[in-house]
């Protein structure tokens, strides 16, 4: 009987994006959380190169990179298919989840950063939340995999749960319902899918790890 | 219904020399159009509306952007001849080629585009990245091991860039990275290859071209 063990931080939504696809599978595992300040020895040995989270284990066979987890995943275990059989959907889908790995680190850099270059930030992720309105939910879709959630819904996570959160610490206002109603429809859809309503990080948790490591951030930064 | 297959393009583009690469291993006949970049086709504009970016596949009106995404659907589609990628999916998370896309290509980039301090720091990392690449590949003839496969046509198009990043920052590739070069001259052997990337020469006199243009010098 296959291992399947997962190597995460409850705070990243790319560690959460694993967990929902072995979810939504029915993929059992085991779960190890991991202190990103003082990673574990395996971690190490199993990501070396960038040493980060998460890291898949199956059958003591290391995988890292949670957008090459999520294909690994899909095509181990086939039931319920998070990618379209059709090679030309697949590319599509594929596109729109490198534009979503490529953009997604713009909503932590938010938090990371002030003033200027905060302003600079926020500019850039609202310009990622037009490209989203206007180019990837035409069609009047319930979600970006259609009438279900697919690996496109799950890679674009940040912009469902965690840009909310990191506007409301920094006090942006940068995702408006009016502005974008699209996005907005499928973040309500999004949240509402049981797998996903029942794991999502604690926003109240959240904002508190935040603040902390927005002060050991300013500390650094000045000493 | 005959197959139509049309490749948005820019000759000294790394990424497209990729896809042309991906089609000629298959043998696949195409329709190369040549884009003005400074004045982009409402072809161009229509089928990569959110990047307006070469290289654009279209197969049958429907187009695919992003040049690793293009190799993996042309793997796919026309998969009865010389496979790309491993059909172990184990292996196929294995290969990657996204540190090429993320480091390589920025830091040569550096190279030709600074100058002074700025120009030896990034000519330092750019070797250590390219000596990285050749530990990956080891001994092997190839990344994919004994035949060419996905990761050399996701690399190889930076060979055709070598003599420009080499004369652009007074170094020699070959010094320092003598298996890679071993590597690239045998993939040139390759038809798919050789017709898909451009003179060495041709690309260095392009680039002195954008460094005129960028006000480098």
């Amino acid at each position: 009987m296959a291992v399947v063990k997962l190597f995460g931080a409850w705070l990243s939504p790319y560690c959460y994006r694993v967990i929902w696809a072995l979810k939504l599978k029915g993929i059992a595992y085991e779960y190890i959380e991991e202190d990103l300040s003082n990673k574990s020895p395996l971690l190490l040995q199993y990501n070396p190169i960038h040493k980060k989270i998460p890291v898949l284990l199956h059958d003591d066979k290391p995988i890292c990179e949670s957008t090459v987890i999520l294909r690994y995943i899909d095509e181990i275990w086939p039931q319920n298919p998070l990618l379209p059989a059709d090679p030309h959907e697949r590319a599509v889908a594929l596109f729109w989840i490198k534009f979503a790995d490529d953009k997604s680190p713009l909503i932590s850099k938010l938090f990371r950063t002030d003033g200027e270059e905060q302003q600079a930030v926020a500019k850039e992720c609202f310009e990622m939340l037009e490209v989203l309105e206007e180019h990837a939910l035409i069609g009047g879709k319930k979600f970006f995999g259609g009438d279900e959630i697919n690996m496109v819904d799950i890679a674009f996570c940040s912009v469902a749960h965690w840009l909310g959160v990191i506007e409301d610490f920094a006090g942006l206002k940068i995702f408006e319902p009016h502005k974008f109603p699209r996005l907005n429809s499928w973040i309500q859809n999004f949240k509402s899918v049981p797998v996903i309503k029942d794991n999502l990080p604690d926003t109240d948790k959240m904002l508190a790890l935040l603040k902390r490591r927005r002060e050991m951030l300013l500390a650094s930064k000045s000493s | 219904m005959a197959e139509e297959v049309v490749l948005l393009d820019f000759w000294p583009s790394l990424f497209g020399m990729r896809s042309r690469i991906a089609l000629a291993e298959k043998g696949i006949k195409y329709e190369y159009k040549e884009e003005d970049l400074r004045n982009k086709s409402a072809l161009l504009l229509q089928m990569n509306p959110v990047h307006k970016k070469i290289p654009v596949l279209i197969h049958n009106g429907k187009p695919v952007c992003e040049s690793l995404i293009q190799v993996q659907y042309i793997d796919e589609v026309w998969h009865d001849k010389a496979p790309l990628l491993p059909s172990d999916p184990y292996q196929k998370a294995t290969v990657r080629a996204d540190y090429i896309d993320k480091k390589i290509y920025d830091l040569g980039s550096r190279v030709w585009k600074t100058k002074g301090e700025e120009q030896a720091t990034a000519k330092k990392e750019f070797i250590e990245s390219l000596k990285l690449i050749e530990k990956e590949l080891g001994d092997k003839p190839y990344f994919g091991g004994e035949s060419f496969g996905y990761v050399d046509v996701a690399f190889i198009p930076f060979y055709s860039w070598f003599y420009a990043y080499e004369k652009c920052g007074n170094f020699s590739i070959e010094a320092e990275c003598p298996k890679l070069i071993a590597w690239a001259k045998r993939c040139m052997q390759k038809e798919s290859v050789a017709k898909s990337l451009p003179d060495q020469q041709k690309v260095y006199d392009f680039i002195l071209q954008m460094k005129k243009h960028f006000g480098i010098e």
